[in-house]
């Protein structure tokens, strides 16, 4: 059931990547290239998507636990570290170089290119190599 | 401004949120991908495999659904009825990219989906600073490569 309900929830991730122009790494850069020809797009797909999750997570959270698992798997940190901001500024370098964050680098599979080959190798390497690092920084 | 992208953009934005949303309440899970699926490729995730591998399954036939279909939902700027654009750029370029983004995601905790969706939508001030961090560094990447050095990217 658990399997079930993931795939579901891929299904319509892929779907509202794909939909949404995510799947084109060409609007996400052009969605960061603010001096050039702006593409508005990517402002639409998290802004439909934020409003969406801020709206059904507070309806969700309010049940005592899901629907087929125990409990609500949330973080709790609250701090600020450099392992945060400094990850996110490298992977904000290779975002703009590539215009791919993980979903749709995966969810554009079907249509496979030796680029994204390389872009999917690289970064499950780069998973491999962040669980080294030592957890304190 | 181009009205049927930004159309698709939301009515994509919103699949994407109800994605989460149904994560949440059937599995109890933060739809983060970068999360999702290092936990299932560097096998860190014992005993936790088996959703994570149907989400992926599930990502990667959301859009070969549309493809298959035949369907004119795709939104690729330069081919508005293709699915799944092109590269921006070579193997030697997105093995960089690929390294920088698994390597950034992996100690920042999250991506696009997990700070940015999903922590934008609980208010969490580490997601709202690390999507800030985020899309500020790839801004200036952009602006670098395009108006500064002048690459093809």
């Amino acid at each position: 059931m658990k399997a079930l309900m993931g795939y579901l929830a891929g299904l319509l991730f892929g779907l509202g990547l794909a939909i949404g122009g995510m799947t084109d790494p060409a609007r996400v850069v052009g969605f960061l290239d603010i001096a050039g020809a702006w593409d508005p797009t990517l402002i639409f797909v998290l802004g439909g998507a934020v409003v969406t999750t801020f709206i059904g997570y507070r309806l969700v959270l309010r049940r005592d636990r899901p629907l087929v698992a125990q409990g609500f798997q949330l973080p709790t940190r609250r701090d600020l570290d450099a392992r945060l901001i400094g990850g996110a500024a490298l992977f904000g370098i290779g975002w703009g170089l590539s215009g791919y964050c993980p979903g749709p680098a995966f969810a554009s599979i079907a249509g496979i290119t030796p680029p994204l080959i390389a872009m999917l190798a690289a970064m499950i390497g780069g998973w491999f190599l962040a669980r080294r690092l030592p957890a304190k920084s | 401004m181009d009205v049927t992208a930004s159309l698709h953009g939301l009515i994509g934005g919103i699949l994407i949120g109800l994605s989460a949303v149904w994560l949440m309440a059937t599995l109890g899970r933060i739809a983060g991908i970068s999360g999702i699926l290092s936990g299932l490729l560097t096998r860190s995730s014992q005993g936790d495999s088996a959703w994570r591998l149907t989400f992926l399954l599930g990502l990667i036939s959301g859009p070969l659904l549309l493809m298959l279909l035949g369907s004119d939902l795709g939104n690729v700027a330069s081919a508005p009825a293709k699915v799944i654009g092109e590269p921006v750029g070579g193997v030697g370029i997105m093995l960089l990219a690929g390294l920088l983004v698994g390597v950034g995601t992996g100690i920042g905790g999250g991506c696009t989906s997990g700070h940015g969706v999903c922590g934008l939508a609980r208010v969490s001030t580490r997601s709202i600073v690390a999507t800030l961090t985020f899309l500020l560094v790839a801004i200036i990447t952009v602006y670098l490569m395009r108006h500064v050095i002048g690459g093809d990217v």
